[in-house]
């Protein structure tokens, strides 16, 4: 592989507290300095990249890639061409695929397929219980061993407490985190969106907030029981916030994960039916959003996930009861959260690729979201001015359903190295 | 033309109170029609019209049919009850194969809320909402708000109760921004569990016993309560919902006022409402029955265009079929 020159830009690696103009030098897939002038020698294949932010690669530790089982709406090629069209490097695939990741050949098989596209880094996600039936516990070592970085039954909450508990206490063995959709069944079950002023009017069954905060309470509480990493999946509630505060500061082992439409939706998105609004957990009120930008920026929520999930074009051209839950998200996630919390004044620049990069990473003790010379070359260069139009027709991935079509947003990667390969570079004008 | 009420009528929550009125206006000089002894006027001679019914409903569809035929609309009837044909990919199909032949209106009544925009939106055809899901039944606040002004000559300032299911009730939305567009005060009635969250907010005041509901009262509008409700541990027994919160002849007898008494039908008589209730001399529910169809004439002959000012006189000029 040639050697690669970054040359000039804004450096922010939030690893390292780093912030300035310098020059990254790739060789070998590997971060070889990082500092000023460093010049170049030849043969070098030489970025200018002034007037670009050069950061770790993003990391998303909650997508779903539908392979195997549901190849029509994402495959695993088609879902990393977005990550890293979208500047992720790596992210983390659900197991609530056809059939379910719950063993290790399932795990190797998400391996292998990552391999051959060669795109972005995917770290599998086993199942927690085996066929997501909430029953029996998976095999985490050998789903571990084949790969899999976390253990998660989402899409499905772990409805029995015994499961949950004996899950966060197996996974200690094999030091990966418990992920939880947290969704309380016999509250939730039959709803499409919040419940709230707005599910009234519509005539929509609500999924009450307590929903989500009974299920968080429980997981913290069994996080303290046994000592285990839970991480909590798409918070959503500001009652969900006030516990997970809580428990940081009694130092309980928790993560947790917001998504870009939790941050910046409210459930008036579903106004009109407009079924790219429908997602679980629901879109919440203006109080919520404002709770969960605050903990992200005080690191009560850790990280941005997008839960990128794909459906058929046309699934989302229903009734709103009948639509299925998700939209896509790899794509937009980084310029949605530019737009809104780094030009909202809610966060930095810096805070945001830590929100996006390293926090994540270090959440499920990923390699990457670091620019330290010795790390893979797993790196993302942001042009930070460019204003573009989301339009889904043009989206990597192979579906479309997004709230944010139309939008105008600021920011977008124009180069993404995974392992110093250059497996993004946007050319001109379209994304 | 384009109508006074726009293409599609879907709910009463995004009408103007002028719009409200004129659809009331327009349905007096049709009450007359079903009054001939030959009940048909010319109006929407040459329109067809489809009755696409996905939930099971007598009243309803039938005042639509008796609407669409006293106008010469030519009609078409489609029950699709049944859930393979209550999905939503298969209504997305179902508008496309409506638009496809050329019809020029459609009843639609479907069990999801939001399914009555839903076809608005893809077809060019005007779209009446008959009922969707827990949203909105935009016909059956227009005939209460019709026999409300029959009765009393008026609505704004008047006190009318919507008693029983609220969270469940498309009839109850659809009166509750009616009433409130009109100038009514709106109260709600019933037990917590029945009663869908933030309903204060939208203008309405809340009472938990019918005792004071009554007293409060000019208008009592008494929901059906569906037994599904009982078996989904929303109420723990239809025994104790009559003792608690039925319309009886007792408490009625304790009012300070006369109250009018209605239901949007079908009744359970001893659930909701005392029979001696229903069947007494202030209930005005076979007058909502009546004047559902005068209403659901005059919200086709708009949406076709129809000019409100010349309703009465269309019906005169052409002599009955």
């Amino acid at each position: 592989m040639r050697p690669l020159l970054l040359q000039g830009g804004r450096v922010i690696d939030p690893s390292r507290d780093l912030d300035g103009t310098a020059d990254v030098p790739v060789q070998d897939g590997k971060i070889a300095a990082v500092g000023a002038g460093l010049g170049s020698p030849d043969g070098v294949d030489v970025r200018d990249v002034r007037g670009r932010v050069v950061a770790p690669g993003l990391v998303d530790v909650h997508v779903h890639l539908r392979e195997p089982g549901n190849e029509d709406v994402e495959t695993i090629a088609s879902g990393t061409r977005a990550a890293v069209a979208g500047g992720f490097t790596a992210v983390c695939a659900m197991p609530n695929t056809d059939p379910v990741t719950d063993n290790q050949a399932a795990v190797g098989f998400i391996v292998r397929q990552a391999a051959r596209a060669g795109l972005a880094r995917v770290y599998p996600i086993g199942a927690i219980s085996v066929g997501q039936r909430g029953e029996h516990l998976s095999e985490f070592g050998e789903m571990v061993a084949a790969g899999a970085v976390a253990v998660s039954d989402d899409g499905k909450p772990v409805v029995s407490s015994h499961l949950m508990r004996t899950a966060l206490e197996y996974a200690r063995t094999f030091g990966v985190p418990v992920a939880d959709h947290c969704e309380e069944p016999t509250l939730a079950t039959g709803g499409v969106m919040h419940e709230g002023l707005v599910s009234t009017r519509l005539g929509l069954k609500g999924m009450p907030a307590a929903a989500e905060e009974i299920m968080v309470g429980r997981d913290l509480l069994l996080a303290e029981l046994t000592g285990g990493h839970v991480h909590l999946c798409h918070m959503s509630t500001r009652g969900s916030v006030d516990l997970i505060r809580r428990a940081k500061e009694q130092g309980l082992r928790v993560t947790a994960e917001v998504t870009p439409h939790h941050l910046t939706l409210t459930d008036h998105a579903c106004e009109g039916y407009d079924t790219h609004a429908k997602m679980n957990p629901p879109l919440r009120e203006a109080a919520d959003v404002a709770a969960l930008r605050a903990a992200l920026k005080h690191g009560v929520i850790d990280c941005i996930a997008s839960d990128h999930a794909p459906h058929a074009y046309d699934a989302k051209e229903a009734a709103f009861d009948d639509a299925p839950f998700g939209i896509v998200g790899l794509e937009t996630a980084f310029a949605v959260a530019y737009t809104e919390l780094v030009l909202g004044g809610v966060l930095t620049l810096p805070e945001l690729i830590a929100r996006m990069s390293t926090a994540p990473a270090a959440a499920f003790r990923l390699p990457g979201g670091s620019l330290a010379p010795g790390a893979p070359a797993d790196i993302v260069v942001l042009d930070v001015t460019a204003h573009w139009t989301v339009d889904p027709a043009h989206f990597h991935s192979k579906s479309r359903n997004t709230p944010f079509a139309g939008r105008t947003l600021t920011a977008r990667p124009v180069l993404t190295l995974v392992g110093g390969a250059p497996v993004h570079e946007a050319d001109g004008s379209t994304p | 033309m384009t109508a006074v009420l726009g293409k599609d009528l879907v709910g009463l929550e995004h009408l103007s109170s002028e719009q409200i009125r004129l659809i009331l206006d327009t349905a007096e000089p049709f009450k007359e029609v079903s009054e001939r002894p030959i009940k048909k006027v010319p109006a929407l001679r040459g329109k067809t019209i489809v009755n696409l019914f996905f939930e099971a409903s007598t009243r309803t569809r039938i005042s639509f049919e008796f609407a669409e035929k006293r106008l010469s609309a030519d009609t078409v009837n489609v029950a699709a009850s049944g859930s393979s044909v209550q999905k939503g990919e298969t209504l997305v199909d179902t508008a496309k194969n409506l638009e496809a032949m050329r019809i020029d209106m459609v009843v639609i009544r479907h069990p999801s809320s939001g399914a009555a925009q839903f076809l608005g939106d893809r077809i060019r055809s005007n779209v009446v909402n008959a009922g969707d899901g827990q949203h909105e039944h935009p016909t059956q606040a227009l005939l209460d708000l019709l026999t409300i002004r029959d009765r009393h000559g008026k609505i704004a300032g008047l006190k009318v109760c919507l008693v029983g299911d609220i969270l469940h009730s498309r009839v109850a939305r659809s009166n509750i921004w009616g009433l409130l567009k009109l100038g009514a005060e709106v109260g709600v009635c019933g037990p917590d569990t029945l009663m869908p969250r933030g309903i204060e907010q939208l203008g309405v005041c809340r009472f938990r016993r019918i005792e004071e509901a009554i007293e409060w009262a000019d208008v009592l509008n008494v929901l059906r309560l569906q037994l599904e409700r009982m078996e989904r541990g929303f109420i723990p027994s239809l025994r104790e919902y009559y003792r608690v919160f039925g319309v009886t002849v007792e408490r009625l007898d304790r009012a300070p006022r006369e109250v009018t008494i209605m239901h949007p039908g079908p009744m359970n008589r001893g659930v909701e409402i005392d029979s001696r209730v229903a069947d007494g001399s202030h209930s005005v529910i076979l007058a909502q029955v009546t004047n559902g169809v005068a209403v659901r004439m005059a919200v086709l002959y708009l949406l076709a265009g129809g000019r409100p000012e010349l309703a009465d006189a269309a019906n005169r000029a052409a002599a009955p079929e």
